[in-house]
Order: C-alpha cells, then structure tokens, then sequence
C-alpha cells in the first residue's frame, strides 16, 4: 500500500535514451505509528469516558404557610430514628422520641457491614410487615426512617445513610434537623459508655 | 545429510496496517473526548451504590470541598453570560462587558461578589491560583438573607435556565451544617429535588436492593 507501482507501463524506451536512476518510493512509517500511538495515549488519558454517578434525592416538600393540621403525621411505631453524630458514629431508637417523660433506649453502632446500622433497618422492616399481617397496622403504613445528622457529622454519614435507604429498599425517610433533646441522647449516651 | 536450506525471509514489516489501525484509535479517541473540566479544588466523593447517570447538559454543579467552601459553577456559555448580567443587575456589580465575557468563558467561582469586579480582571492563570485560596461562594441559612450569595447565585441561573438541574459534589470530609446551609437555601428557592455525585460501589449481596436488581436480571 506504501509502495507504488513505477515501472513505466511496460514500454520500452529506444536505446539512446538515459534511464534515470529508479528511487525507491517505499516510505518507512515507523514514525508515523509512533506519532499515531503517542497520540492517541494523550487522548486516552485526558478523556473522562465514565461519567459521573449521582444520588437523586427528594427532600419533603416543605412551606411556612402549610397549617400544622395538614401535615402528615407519624406513627411512633413505624418510625426508626437515626442520629449521625461524630467519628462516623450511628446512634438510633424505636419510635420518634416525641414522649418528653420516657427517654428513648439509644443503641450506639455504625456503618460496618455486619450488626451495624444496616441489620437495624432490616429488623424494623421485618417488626413493621409483622404488624402489618397482624392486622395492627394498615396497609399503606411503611417503614419510615428519621435522619437527624448533628453538627459534628460529615457529609459522607449523610450519603452513607442515604445509601442505605437505597440498599435497603426504605422508601419513605427525611432528613430532619437533630433537637436539643436528642443531643442530650447522644452525650448522655456517651458519658455513659465512658463511664463504664 | 544436505541441510534444508530456509530462504531468507526480509526483516522489512510493513507498516501499512499498523499505521491504519493507530490512526482509526486515535481519530475514535479524538471524536469521543470530552476534556476533564477544569476543578478549582480536590474533592474526594463519597461512595454509593446509585447508578444514575450525570446529565450532559443544563447542569448547575456546586462543589463543596473538606472545608466547606462552595464553589458555583454552570455549563452553557450563552446561559453563564446572561447568568452574569442577571446578577449584574440586581446587585449592581458595575461590571463591564469585557468582565462579563471573561466570567462567560471562566471555570467555577468561588469568590464573593465583592471581589468579584478584580477577579474577573485578572487572567485565567491568576484566577485559578486566586480560585486555591478563595474563601468560597459565602451561604446563609436563609435565602432573604442579604449575605447569602449562593442564594442570588442559584435564582439567577433559575431564572435564566429554568431547565438547570442542581447537582451537589461535595467531599466526604465536609461537615453536615456546610451542607445543611445549602440544602436550606436550595430548599428556600422551592428547590425540593437534586442530584448528589457519588462513586460507584457495588451493592452487598443479601440486602433488598441487591435482590431486586437480581430478579430484574432474571426476567429478562
């Protein structure tokens, strides 16, 4: 394909006409590979061919005017609440914490694949399809889960707990702001497990 | 015994092919990039097992690095230009039209709107080493607040491109009242549903969404 043909036709020239010297017109493209790979290296590393995953969310739609007599309200016996505290820590309780006399039973976990938070929701999912054939609750009432991350939380536990709404399959939750009270849980809670 | 004699076969290879094949590479390559976009910082997202894709187009995208500074940044080049004239107006930056190109051409910003006249004097270069120190898009946790500029920022590109889908890339290390500011201000705007940029991983096995996704496997 580099190569071309030059030999002239076939005809022969008289006798006294000088032939000119044949050069070779093979052309060597070694270089020219070269070139090509070089390039296409180049673009092979700046190209970003993977795009980007994204987590959509839906946060509740949320209004001043809305009356409070409107809004839906929760059953404390769906509910689970997660509290996102520092070091990467879950703390969570039964129900929605709503009974200012009786401090809920706080569990400290977290993220880890085996008897952290994940087994939590599982077995509340579990509590919740068992009342539900039992009778004592109805049928469109699901499992709901309460996020509440405190200030000392990063952004990965909120993504992580997102996470494992998707993982899990809980398909009604918020992202509500943590109370005074429940930061009284939480110290309370670790004050003492410090103690002990 | 004669020896068998081999003929002696050229070392000469041709090319030809070889040439071919890296030129076709290279010219899918070519068509197919997209360049990484310019990012004013590092940010290490957090992972999760979504599969969503990044739309390509309309895209608002606010990075949040481990300090929790925001940087703002839009798409569309005919949009950022009438992006900056909106913002121009309502806060009566007194910006001229050559900044107001620059800004159009620009990366993510991270500066508040009171530098913003000398920043978008400066060239690119200088930019992008201010853009490593900036203190980020200043946010409140009310969007009638004056001082919440991400608020003015996120209405303008509404109103110039009611199509925008808001996208938050934040670092893992970022603390949750950073991003509680800016879900507070996109919350404000009636901004109820957005996309969050997450990593990949896989989903455990023996956990709802892992069955799921196998049975749906199964049927089909």
């Amino acid at each position: 394909m580099a190569e071309m043909d030059t030999s002239g036709g076939g005809h022969k020239k008289g006798p006294g006409v000088k032939k000119g010297k044949k050069l070779s017109t093979r052309v060597d493209l070694t270089p020219m590979v070269d070139l090509g790979f070089l390039l296409i290296t180049f673009f092979m590393f700046t190209t970003t061919l993977a795009k980007p995953k994204t987590m959509e969310i839906n946060m509740p739609y949320k209004d001043d005017l809305l009356k409070p007599e409107e809004k839906n309200k929760l059953k404390a016996s769906v509910a689970l609440t997660v509290l996102l505290s520092k070091n990467h820590r879950v703390y969570y309780y039964e129900g929605i914490g709503d009974d200012p006399n009786q401090a809920p039973d706080l569990k400290v976990t977290s993220f880890k694949a085996k008897d952290g938070i994940r087994d939590a929701i599982i077995a509340k999912k579990k509590m919740v399809d068992g009342m539900k054939r039992a009778g004592t609750l109805g049928p469109k009432d699901e499992t709901t889960v309460l996020i509440k991350p405190d200030t000392t939380s990063t952004y990965s536990d909120l993504v992580n707990m997102l996470d494992e709404m998707n993982i899990n399959d809980v398909k009604v939750y918020a992202i509500i702001d943590i109370s005074d009270i429940e930061q009284g849980f939480i110290q309370a809670t670790e004050a003492a497990s410090a103690g002990q | 015994m004669p020896k068998a004699k081999l003929p002696r076969k050229s070392t000469n290879i041709d090319m030809t092919a070889m040439c071919d094949v890296a030129f076709l590479l290279l010219t899918f390559f070519m068509l197919a990039t997209k360049f990484k976009p310019e990012e004013p910082v590092v940010v290490k997202t957090p992972s999760s097992i979504s599969d969503f894709p990044l739309p390509d187009e309309d895209i608002l995208l606010l990075t949040v690095d481990s300090k929790g500074r925001i940087f703002f940044s839009v798409d569309n080049k005919v949009k950022r230009k009438a992006l900056i004239e909106n913002v121009n107006s309502e806060r009566n930056l007194n910006l001229t039209d050559a900044e107001m190109n620059n800004f159009a051409i620009g990366a993510s910003l991270g500066i508040q709107f009171s530098q913003l006249k000398s920043y978008l004097n400066l060239s690119a270069d200088q930019q992008a080493e201010i853009g490593k120190t900036a203190s980020g898009i200043p946010v409140d946790s009310t969007v009638l607040s004056v001082n919440n500029e991400l608020a003015q920022w996120v209405k303008s590109a509404r109103n110039t491109n009611p199509k925008l889908r808001i996208c938050i890339k934040a670092d893992g290390e970022a603390s949750y009242p950073n991003i509680k500011k800016i879900i507070s201000t996109l919350e404000g705007w009636k901004i109820f549903k957005f996309n969050l940029i997450t990593n990949l991983k896989a989903i455990p096995a023996g956990t709802a969404a892992y069955e799921q996704k196998n049975s749906m496997a199964k049927a089909e």
